[in-house]
Parts: C-alpha cells; structure tokens; sequence
C-alpha cells in the first residue's frame, strides 16, 4: 500500500492534514496550534498517526463498499448459494503483517519521544555559581485553584503561572488535597498532580502571550476533582527572558508588603481585618498557603480563574465563593459592609507588579 | 405462546406467573430477566445522558447544578457498563449459548439464578442513592482521593451495589465457562464452536480474572469509608495509585468483556445475512483469545499521566498497539466473509454494517491513544470520552441492538418489525456519530472531560450544541425501539426454527421459543454450523439425535437465589449507616443472617430437580408440530 505513495507525497500530506487541523480551535487553548516544542512534537504525532489511520480506514472502506456493491442478495438473486470459503493463509497473513508494520511506524516515534519528554534529569543541573541552569516551578493543585511557586528566585504567586520563552521550563507537581491534572494544551500534554507523590515534567514556550486575544494562555485541570472541576482554569503568562526578569525583579521588590488595619485606605484597612489571615499581598515566600497570593491580583485576567476581571466579579465572589465555585475552601465573608467590599475589591485591583 | 410450558404458563394467575419468575433457573427465561432487567438500567443511563447533554448545549448553562452533574456522569458510566451493557449481553449468552452447543440448560442454573438476582439488587441498591442520600459523584472510575473525599453516602452506594452486582457476575462467568466446557452435545469440539459461544467463552474467562482485582479495590474502599480502614489515606500511609491500578486491571479487561462477546454477535450475522462460512474462522477464534490476553497486560496506558515513568509507559504503549492486530484481523475477516457472499441486509445486517466503520474509527483511536506521549494531551478530554463511545456504543451497543433483533424471534417466538428496526437504526446510527465525531476535536481543542459547563469563546460552543442535537436523535432511535417491543408482543405473529432463513447453528433448528428442556434428543454435531450442514443434506429435523427419546433430568426452580440476595440487599444498609444509627449494626448482622440461612437451607435440603418423562416429551412435540403447521 505503502509503495504507491510517491516519496514526497507523505510529506505533502502530512504538511495538508496539519493545516486543516491547525484551522480548528483558539490559538490559546487549542492543542491543534502548538505553541511549545513539546506541543509540537505531540501534534506531529498526531499527524502522523492520524494519516496511518486514515490509511487503514481507506482500505476498509474500499473492501466494504466493493463488497456491499458488488454480493448484495438483491443482485445475486434469493436462490444464489455461495460458496462456503474457509479462509486463505495468504490473506491473513497479509492483514497480519502490514498492521504489524505500521504500527512499528507509530511505536518507533512513540517510544523516543516517551523517553525524551520523560527526560529531567536537567533539572538538577547547576551552573558553575551553584545556580540552577533551568527555571523550575513548582506547582501546587488545590480545591480549586493552582499555587506557582519559583523556588529559586523565592517567590510565590496564583492562579497565573508567568514563564519565560524559548527555554525548557521544569514543572514540580503535587496536589495538596484530591488529585487534579495540571493542562495547558496550547504548549502541550497533561500531568497529574498527585497526592501521593511528586511528578515532574518540562514544557517550552515558543510564543509570548502578549498578542493573544486576552494575553495569556489557557490552562485546565484536567483531572475531575469535584463539583468544581469545571471552573479550576489559570492562565498563564509568557514573555522573553528580559521581560520575565524584570517580573521577578518586580515580584520580588513585594517583599514585606503589608496590609495596614490603620490605613487611610478603606479597602487594605478591611483587607488587613478579613483576608491577610488566607492571602498573603507578598509575592516573596513559598507554597503551601490557605488562599491564593494576591500580590499580582491587578494584572491577572480573571477572578477566581474563570469569571470576568472586574469589579462586580470581586465583591460577588468574597459575598458568595460557593456560589461561584461550589465545594472551594473559602468562607462567605457576606457580612462586611457594601463600601467595605467595594473598598476591598479596589484594593485588589491595585495590587500590581507589571506596569 | 404455542409451547407446552408457556402453555401451562398462560393458565397460571398473576401470582403464580410471578413466583414462576422469581424462582425460574430455566436459562431461557433468566435471559429474559436479564434484557428486562438491562433494558431498564440502559433507558436509566440514557436519561442521566441526555441530561448531561441538555446541560453541555450552550456555554455556561445552569440547567443542573455541579454536583448534581458529577453525580450524573458517575452514574451515567456505572449504570451503563455494569447495569446495562454486561447484562444485556449477558440476556443474550444465557438464551442463545446453551442451545448454540446443544445443551438442556447452563451447568449450573441455580447459581444462574443467583448471579441475575445480586445483578439486579445490586443495581437496585446503586440506584436507590439517588433517593437515599446522594448518588456516587467521583466518576465511574471513582479514583481514591477524590472518593474517600467525598462526603455523603454516595461512595458507599458505590462500594457496595458494585460488589454485589460483581458478585453476580463473576458467578455467571464462571457458570458459562463449565457449562462451555463440560454440557458440549457429541461432537461439539472446540473448533465446532459458533463464535458466539467462542467469544462468550473468553469473555467470561476475562471475568473470572478481571472481577476479584475489582472486588479486592471495593472492599479496600469500603473498608476506607465505613470501617476506618487506611488503604488509600495517604496520611495513614495508604497510597491512591494503588486504587487506579487495582482499578484498571480489572477495568481494561471489562472493555473486553464487553465488546467480545459483541465481536461473536456480529460473526454470527456476518455469516448468516452473506448466506456464507465465516472467513477465516480459526483465525477469528485465535484472535480472540489473544485479545483477551493482551487485554490483560495494557492496564496502565489509562494511566499514562500519572507519573509512572517513561519505561512503563514505552512498554504499556507498545503492548497497547499489539491489540490493534488481531483486531484488525477480525475487521478483515469479516469484510471477506461478506465478500463473495450472498448479502441480505436485513435489521440485525444493517447494525452489522454500521458496527464496522464506527468500531474502526473506535480501534484508530484508541492506537492513537496507545502512542504515550501523544496521550500526554489526549487523556481525559473530550477525545478519550468519543473514543470510548465509538468503542462502546459503536461496538457493544450497536451488538445488543443487533442481538434484539436477531434474537428476538428465538427467545419470544416472534419477529420485531423490521421497517421500525430499521427507523431505528437510522435514528441510532446517524444521531451516534453526530454526538461523539465532532467530541474528538472537543478534546483536542481543549476541552476537558467530566466538565459540568464551560464559559463561552473558547471556539467550544457548536460543537457541543450539534452534539447535544445527535444525543436526541439517539433518544427517539430507542423509542421506536420500544414501541417496536410493543407492537410485536401486541400483534404477537408467530414464526418458525429458522426465521431468517439462513441459520446456521443449532438454536435455529429448534422451535422459537424451544421447550424448556431446549432438545428433546441432545444433538450430534458433525461439523461447524451443524444446522447449515444438516440444511444442505435435507434434514428436515434441522439435527441428527445423538440418543434415543428418554426421560430427561431437569432442576427445579428456587426461592433460595432471591432470598439470599435480598440478605446482602439489606446487609449492605446495615453496613453504610452503621455508624450514624444504632439500627445500622443488628441490620447488617441480620442481612448476613439472613443470607447464610438461605446458604444453609441450601446446602442442607437435597434438591434431586425432577424428571421429564418420555411420554410427556412426545406429547409436547406433537404439539409443537401441529400449532406450527397451524400457523404456517
């Protein structure tokens, strides 16, 4: 089957499938438009699968239509008695055979790249400073939100993973209380964040998400986790090197920033008085914290990861969390004052480290 | 209704007709049971379906709230797997197997019995959750952390229907493998078997390996959450992979179970609607048993996410491969049975042709899933939920809708329509592909399974709306097929041995329905699709007598089945509120009382069955005879 096709054709047709496929989904969130190595690789699998297949549903569906065609009762006539065929060695063997070949196609590839995307043995590695030579995030799943943390520069943040492009990322993934699976199918394949255990994987980011539609890409939990499975998306940021840097920088310029009980303004006053006990405005410490970091709240993209990032958002979520994303941690602080939770939900917009 | 016993059965009154039923260890009628019992729980799991979709149709939607919605995907997979399909199949095994070697009855119709009735308690008792308390809500797969999590009874409901629904259906897998290998008729070698009664077999030995892994896992959960135990508490030094291994070891196998014997329903339509042997027979026969093997050695490529390594998952992805040949084998197998053949689509032929390209699209995917790292972004999206659905509805359900056709005129003695059959079909098939093919690009577009809703430009949106649309169509296709079941049994024409005409095996030459003791003289076999042979030689008995007309030994009908499940029925609530009630304790204790009693009435009760005289046997074939001549 296989020498029919001419020795450019395979490629030609690989590089068409891939152009139909990439139409399809949003450049954010869709698997068929890797922005990543490691989502490119997989989505060449894909391909490459995909024409294999389609090879051998060709081949089925040649046989089957020639057959319902060419022996249907009402062209043979109701008397016709067929001849009782047992089998024939050589066709079986041929059905055997050629499967058996490309499926070496597919697990060649397959294996290697197990091997290669399974590969973290760089994540220990340190300059000639001591310095690690990766970027290493580790990353915590909760009911229902994620915890970021970059245990080198000593910094923490939620719910917006912030990576650099152009370089392996390495990923620590565990989950502090039921198992979810950390997803972010624009740069590629899924993990799951145990609670068993500590799992690692790496991902590259090729694009900087500053020119997609709302300037990050999508991330999901892939793992049913409870009722809010559904709504435990983060987003993630990516930008070259420099401007990650400077985020870091930034990030880590929060150090001891403190909510004032006594402020003049009303809203890191009742801040200081309801939140600071489950979320930290400090974007310098580790994992491990009751409620998500705020320290970056005003340049995410989303409240509680999925609704949109204004205002009225904010005060119906601290009013209400259950109502939002049932089964979540965070008590209903339905008793503070309209201007409180007004004031409140200034506050947070303000709290910023990018410009 | 012309046969002897059903006509003795039309003179009994309600009561007596129902305690026949509840006592009945007649194969036939456990079959009956069985597609009652099945065909309820499916139209169960088509409901929580198509609500599941009613709230996948447009973004953002409220029509259920989430928990509700995790409790309706969970129950949605249990029922339809443990509650619907297994059954439905196992209806089939148990009315056309024993005829297809030529036996009276299973080897063992008492425990026939008790297999169907802790079938239908246990999923009694799963469904009465959603009633009592709240129904099970951490996935069919109910994976430890999430499920010790849980709060309310949902989990135990779970644990506890599940095994004693299991139990049942690890007796019945054993009953099929002795009654397969020891109640053959003369002749009947193992390469004379029909390939129905070949996939049955392999499928139960499946069973009888794949079942105690999962009975271990829930009594281990059960332990968990109503006897403190610490299998899976990672705090107490548990550990939840454990649970997913455990799970999947018995949970790959099940696919097979499954869709094995489903792969032997449609060899057998294959062969009689082409008016033609089947192609390649020992190599059907050899492929299935190697897909039974291997099914047990790919467990972990439903867990190739988890963390377990690149070696184990390289191995487990080349292992999962492996199963795509004798798969693919079969395909062709059947493509070539067809081919030079004599085609007649009738109903049960239109399902076959439809089996083949969506049970091909199912296999294609599921290689594309073997490939690891590509699995890396195909596992638990929306991809993984199209592929099992092309495997599962594509493969098994569209068999079982088969089979009811197929099998309708030999088990009730009449045909179902075949214009609404083909309505039917229609609606089904096209309705099938309109809800899972576009699920494929769902998931590679991002979309996570078991999502209760999603927010709207996402690119998600039409997607779903069509596939919600086709989950309809698939609705009314079952209806028809319930009026279908209406309309014959009202009408009730009744039909000859060999209603489609091209039988081959032994069931089609036997009256529709057959007596209660199946064959008056058991059969001599002289070949592969004996009944073809003895057509072609022009017997007109369909079979030649291995013995002379004597009194046949049959087993009586008991109570005993009922009684002890009903025992555990009501153990099982002991066990769930024992620790919130203090009635939770003696009523555990009483089930469990209750159920050895019934296990020491039967042990020490000699039941000999009785005996059918000659006498009474010549009557009822005269009988037979003239009503059929009557009828013609």
């Amino acid at each position: 089957m296989m020498k029919g096709l001419k020795k450019w054709r395979f490629p030609a047709m690989l590089a068409a499938l891939a152009l139909v496929l990439s139409g399809c989904g949003e450049e954010y969130l869709s698997a068929l438009r890797p922005s990543g190595e490691v989502g490119q690789e997989q989505f060449n699998l894909l391909i490459l699968t995909s024409l294999i297949m389609l090879l051998v549903i060709l081949v089925v569906v040649v046989i089957y239509v020639a057959a319902l065609v060419k022996f249907r009762r009402s062209r043979l006539g109701e008397d016709h008695m067929p001849d009782d065929v047992e089998g024939s060695h050589k066709l079986e063997f041929i059905w055997t055979a050629i499967p058996i070949l490309l499926l070496l196609i597919i697990a060649i590839p397959t294996v290697y790249y197990t091997y290669k995307l399974g590969d973290v043995s760089a994540m220990e590695k340190t300059d000639d400073d001591g310095n690690p030579e990766h970027l290493v995030v580790d990353v915590t799943a909760k009911l229902y939100w994620w915890e970021f943390e970059y245990p080198e520069y000593g910094i923490v943040t939620a719910q917006e993973l912030v990576v650099p492009t152009g370089e392996k990322v390495f990923f620590n993934l565990k989950a502090a209380d039921v198992k979810h699976s950390f997803w972010i199918p624009a740069i590629g394949g899924k993990m799951d964040t145990n609670v068993d255990n500590l799992n690692k994987f790496y991902l590259v980011f090729d694009k900087e998400s500053k020119d997609l539609k709302d300037g990050v890409f999508y991330g999901k939990c892939a793992e049913l986790c409870g009722p809010s499975h559904a709504l435990m998306d983060f987003k993630v940021k990516t930008m070259n090197r420099d401007d990650f840097d400077g985020w870091v920088a930034a990030m880590k310029e929060t150090e001891g920033q403190m909510p004032d009980k006594d402020s003049a303004d009303a809203g890191e006053a009742a801040f200081a008085q309801s939140c600071i006990g489950c979320h930290a405005t400090s974007g310098v410490g580790a994992s491990g914290a009751a409620g998500p970091n705020m320290a970056t709240f005003g340049d995410r993209n989303r409240v509680a990861g999925y609704l949109d990032h204004d205002k009225e958002n904010i005060v119906n979520w601290i009013q209400d969390p259950q109502k939002y994303k049932p089964g979540n941690l965070m008590p209903a602080f339905d008793s503070l004052s309209d201007e409180d939770l007004d004031a409140i939900a200034d506050y947070l917009l303000g709290l910023k480290v990018e410009e | 209704m012309t046969t002897a016993a059903n006509t003795v059965a039309q003179k009994k009154g309600f009561g007596a007709t129902l305690w026949d039923w509840l006592t009945t260890v007649d194969h036939k009628k456990i079959g009956i049971l069985y597609l009652i019992g099945g065909g309820f729980f499916f139209v169960l799991g088509g409901i929580e379906a198509l609500m599941i979709r009613l709230q996948l149709l447009v973004p953002n939607n409220d029509f259920v709230s989430a928990g509700f919605f995790n409790e309706l995907i969970t129950m949605h997979g249990t029922t339809m797997i443990f509650l619907a399909a297994m059954p439905l199949l196992f209806g089939f095994m148990n009315a056309i197997v024993p005829l297809q070697i030529g036996a009276r009855d299973v080897a063992f119709p008492f425990i026939n019995s008790l297999g169907f009735w802790m079938f239908f308690f246990g999923g009694l008792f799963l469904n009465l959750s959603w009633f009592i308390d709240a129904a099970p809500d951490a996935g069919w797969t109910s994976y430890a952390s999430l499920s010790i999590a849980s709060t309310g009874h949902g989990i135990d409901f779970y644990a506890i229907g599940l095994q004693i629904a299991g139990a049942g259906t690890l007796m019945a897998g054993i009953n099929f493998l002795v009654t397969i290998i020891n109640m053959r008729a003369p002749g009947m070698t193992y390469m004379r078997m029909p390939l129905f009664t070949w996939t049955t077999f392999v499928a139960s030995a499946l069973i009888l390996f794949a079942f105690p892994p999962l009975t271990v896992g829930l009594f281990f959960l059960t332990f968990d959450r109503m006897f403190g135990g610490n299998f899976f508490h990672v705090d107490g030094g548990g550990n939840t992979i454990i649970w997913e291994h455990i799970f999947w070891i018995f949970g790959h196998p099940e696919v097979y179970i499954l869709v094995l014997p489903s792969f032997g329903i449609f060899s057998e339509i294959f062969s009689i609607f082409s008016r033609k042997r089947l192609f390649g027979y020992s190599a059907m026969v050899f492929a299935t048993v190697l897909i039974g093997f291997l099914g047990f050695m790919v467990w972990a490529h439903h867990m190739f996410t988890v963390g377990l390594g690149p070696t184990a998952n390289a191995i487990f992805a080349v292992a999962t491969m492996a199963i795509a040949v004798p798969t693919g084998v079969k395909i062709f197998n059947w493509l070539l049975t067809m081919w030079g053949g004599s085609i007649r689509i009738t109903t049960p032929m239109l399902y076959a042709l439809g089996f083949i390209p969506s049970f091909v699209m199912g296999g294609v995917t599921g290689v594309q899933q073997g490939a690891a790292p590509l699995d890396y972004q195909l596992h638990d999206s929306y991809f993984i939920v199209a592929h099992f659905h092309y495997v599962i509805v594509g493969g098994v359900v569209l068999a079982i809708l088969a089979a009811t056709h197929l099998y309708w005129p030999k088990m009730f003695g009449t045909m179902l329509s075949e214009k609404l059959g083909k309505v039917t079909f229609w609606f089904f098939f096209i309705g099938f592909h309109m809800t899972f093919f576009l699920q494929h690009f769902l998931g590679l577009m991002g979309m996570p399974r078991r999502v209760w809703t999603y927010n709207k430009d996402q690119g998600w949106d039409l997607f779903n709306a069509i596939s919600s649309v086709g989950a309809l169509l698939m609705a009314i296709g079952v209806i028809v097929l319930v009026i279908n079941i209406i309309m014959t049994t009202a009408k009730n024409e009744r039909v000859g041995n060999d209603p489609w005409e091209d039988g081959r095996t032994l069931e089609w030459a036997i009256p529709s329905p057959p007596p209660f003791y199946n064959f008056p003289q058991t059969p001599l076999v002289r070949g592969l699709d004996t009944f073809w042979i003895e057509k072609k030689e022009g017997n007109k008995r369909g079979y030649i007598a291995a013995e002379p007309i004597s009194d046949i030994h049959m087993p009586n009908g008991s109570f005993i089945p009922f009684v002890m499940t009903l025992g555990l029925f009501i153990a099982g609530f002991g066990a769930m509120f024992r620790l919130e009630h203090s009635w939770g304790l003696p009523v555990l204790i009483g089930g469990l009382v209750l159920t050895f009693l019934a296990m020491a009435t039967r042990s020490i009760k000699d039941d000999l069955g009785f005996y059918v005289t000659k006498d009474e046997i010549i009557r009822t074939e005269k009988e037979i005879l003239r009503s059929e001549r009557g009828s013609n």
